[in-house]
């Protein structure tokens, strides 16, 4: 489900303020519950001093409310937070607390407790959350997770402005400026196949555009983002199969013509794989959340100071971005859901997720509106200055996930099952038609469907 | 002196008892998940319903599918192929290195076995990298065109081959070593006298000497290599394209990571009955030729 971030985002700035000025001041309640353990399962962030900052705070909290805090953060590579989400859910024991992406809430809402309660409590305070985390999280009428402080992302245009300019003439910080001054009609023509030719003019110069078309979260998610900006869907919002569509052919037509200029390993590639490309300095462009730019400061520098982020491409339905919220969810399972209602309530206030905001550099993206209200950290990030203006969503886009617009519960397993990338291989790498290629993703969407 | 109570004197009641943690963890490792594997398989997806053979119906249908059987099949003999060559070769050098020799390249030959697979294949991954490949560095430091070890469909099966066969040879030699061993020297010594050449004592001797443990070491290699999971999962995650799937990452692909826990169990009790046929038939040439031997 898409959402116009933009233009609700502004307006709730000028309407919410004093809403959320309102949740500043009030204090955090300790509550007489909240006292015992709590085993928390937590995404292992990328940002460097991200996770130490995120386990100060909760500990903090476990001290002033007489609760006993563990914390193991899991990573997400090579799905290792799924595959342990999964162990814990199928042997109903683990953590009490369990960071869940976006596909992880519908695969695993059998298990996680509503906690409808301590969601309408944040909502109510602080104002709305983005109509794309609502339709991953409340589900069959209840909440399954709340908004976690860390994780949400999307996926912006990463790019070398520096090799853009000199081999393909595109002045990025022009297009994007660090400011809300943008040149609307020069931000129309940054559509997909501007982006092709600069892809070319960028392969020609040795810094080829590079995005997985293998089977990894990354490749689903920009695959997502290109195939919505064409209007292109696996599966409906009714949950029809409609992949056979004018508008998916012509988003793989498009594709062919992409990957002649990306590099033959994107086809092998893994979530740090665009990363590196970057960090390295031999990728002019990935799409991305800050990460790499966050590692890239620290591992090299010299290509860090020329990175910037922006929008993504226009297709022929629209500007869309690839966007991912996290949540945390209380297992069934748990003996200690009082206390973790009481700690979702505490992570979600926004001195917490500005704190996390800071210390992430930007990576972490807030699912409820004001929260963006009590943060600069993507105005004031450097080097360059403004790199991450553009990465809290100002323009046209709107947010997707992949499997978008299918249900989520089917949208998760087109994103587990990874249709998007290994149909565009199919047809950039396999040799497969279109034609063929598209009968083997409704083939393979029966087995997402089925009962 | 403590003495025995009168049950733990009888010599059967003792090896009984002394096999019941042998029993225990086969019950606990192998039978248990197998019949809750078969009991999975027939629930529908939800596992709320029993669907009967639905979900191997549903299987049977799917392209993906039966491409992973190809695969597996392919995967397995290629593989097991390759580790019987090299390991016989490998046994028949250092069989005949001097006995005092033997022990060291016994032991060199055992790493790649011993080595956690999935911490060797680490390491492998590292070597076919798909961008930054350090066999790809050597082989353009030469002029050479550097291979897509892992972006490929063909290259990304040499890769798993590779690895599996990098992995697994050496069981093959140590048992073909022992084997070797246990032929009497008076039969070669025998057919020298006779004029034999080394071909004809490998043909006439040597082969039909180790046919029982050639025969038992396949079978359990094949099942082992068609169960392989960790070499595809760490290398490759099933790509490029599912062309590298086995058996085991595609039901852990489609159970766990995709939530269909049943079809995953039906995908992977698929080569159960495959094994179980070449185990029988295997085991009974076995049976025969050690009892015409006797």
């Amino acid at each position: 489900m898409g959402t116009k971030a933009t233009a609700s985002r502004r307006t709730f700035m000028k309407t919410a303020g004093a809403a959320a000025a309102g949740a500043l001041a009030a204090p955090y309640v300790k509550t007489a519950h909240s006292a015992g353990k709590l085993k928390l399962g937590l995404w292992d962030h990328w940002v460097p001093g991200a996770n130490e900052a995120l386990e100060q705070i909760l500990t903090r909290w476990g001290e002033d409310n007489g609760v006993e805090v563990t914390i193991d953060f899991i990573t997400s590579i090579g799905n290792k937070l799924l595959l342990t989400a999964q162990a814990e859910s199928r042997a109903g024991s683990g953590h009490d607390i369990y960071s869940h992406a976006f596909a992880m809430v519908p695969l695993f809402k059998h298990r996680l407790v509503a906690v409808d309660d301590v969601v309408e409590d944040i909502l109510s305070t602080q104002g709305p959350i983005a109509e794309i985390s609502r339709f991953s999280a409340f589900l069959d009428g209840a909440w399954k997770g709340s908004p976690s402080p860390t994780g949400t992302l999307s996926y912006p245009t990463v790019a070398r402005r520096d090799l853009f300019l000199e081999h393909a003439g595109i002045d990025l910080t022009e297009l994007f400026p660090a400011s809300d001054a943008r040149d609307p009609a020069k931000v129309d023509g940054w559509d997909w196949e501007t982006f092709r030719e600069a892809a070319a003019a960028l392969h020609a110069a040795g810094h080829s555009f590079g995005a997985p078309l293998a089977t990894t979260p990354d490749g689903s998610a920009w695959l997502a983002h290109l195939f919505a900006s064409y209007g292109a869907a696996m599966v409906d919002e009714r949950g029809e199969v409609v992949v056979n569509s004018d508008a998916v052919r012509e988003v793989l037509e498009y594709l062919i013509r992409l990957a002649e200029f990306m590099p033959d390993s994107v086809y092998a590639w893994d979530d740090a794989s665009n990363n590196r490309w970057l960090i390295s300095g031999q990728g002019g462009a990935i799409f991305n959340p800050p990460s790499a730019w966050a590692v890239a400061k620290r591992d090299n520098p010299d290509v860090a100071r020329h990175v910037w982020h922006c929008d993504v491409p226009r297709g022929p339905a629209g500007r869309f971005r690839a966007f991912t919220s996290f949540f945390w969810g209380i297992w069934d399972f748990s003996e200690s859901q009082s206390a973790a209602r009481d700690l979702l309530r505490y992570v979600a206030q926004p001195e917490v997720v500005a704190t996390m905001l800071r210390a992430s550099q930007g990576f972490d993206l807030p699912m409820i509106r004001s929260h963006y209200d009590h943060s600069n950290v993507w105005a004031e990030a450097e080097p360059p200055a403004g790199v991450l203006y553009n990465y809290a969503m100002l323009g046209d886009e709107r947010t997707v996930f992949a499997g978008y617009p299918a249900p989520p519960e089917i949208g998760a397993r087109i994103a587990t099952q990874q249709i998007l990338p290994t149909l565009a291989a199919r047809v950039t790498q396999g040799g497969d038609s279109i034609s063929e290629a598209v009968g083997w993703a409704e083939n393979e969407l029966e087995g997402v469907l089925r009962g | 002196m403590r003495v025995l109570p009168p049950l733990l004197r009888r010599k059967p009641a003792v090896a009984v008892l002394m096999c019941v943690p042998l029993f225990a963890l086969i019950l606990g490792l192998v039978a248990y998940p197998f019949f809750h594997a078969l009991f999975l398989a027939t629930l529908n997806k939800a596992e709320t319903a029993f669907v009967g053979l639905d979900n191997f119906t549903f299987l049977f249908g799917r392209q993906t599918f039966w491409m992973v059987v190809r695969q597996s099949l392919l995967f397995a003999l290629v593989a097991v192929v390759f580790k019987a060559l090299i390991g016989l070769a490998a046994a028949h050098a250092i069989n005949t290195i001097p006995t005092k020799g033997q022990r060291k390249w016994r032991g060199m030959m055992l790493i790649p076995w011993v080595i956690p697979p999935a911490l060797s294949t680490l390491g492998w991954w590292w070597l076919f990298e798909p961008t930054y490949s350090a066999i790809n560095w050597g082989l353009t430091k030469f002029a050479m065109p550097a291979v897509p070890w892992l972006s490929d469909t063909f290259w990304a099966r040499f890769s798993i081959i590779l690895v599996n066969v990098w992995v697994g040879a050496p069981f093959f030699l140590i048992m073909y070593l022992a084997a070797l061993k246990s032929i009497p020297g008076e039969l070669y010594e025998a057919a020298e006298m006779d004029g034999a050449g080394p071909w004809q004592k490998f043909f006439f001797i040597t082969l039909p000497m180790i046919r029982n443990i050639i025969a038992i070491t396949t079978l359990f290699s094949i099942i082992v290599t068609l169960a392989n999971f960790d070499i595809v999962r760490v290398l490759t995650q099933g790509g490029p394209l599912n062309t590298t799937h086995l058996f085991a990452t595609y039901a852990f692909r489609v159970g766990i990571e995709s939530g269909d826990i049943p079809l995953g169990a039906s995908v992977s009790l698929f080569m159960f009955p495959m094994l179980a046929i070449l185990a029988f038939i295997i085991l009974r040439n076995v049976r025969r030729r050690a009892a015409s031997l006797a």
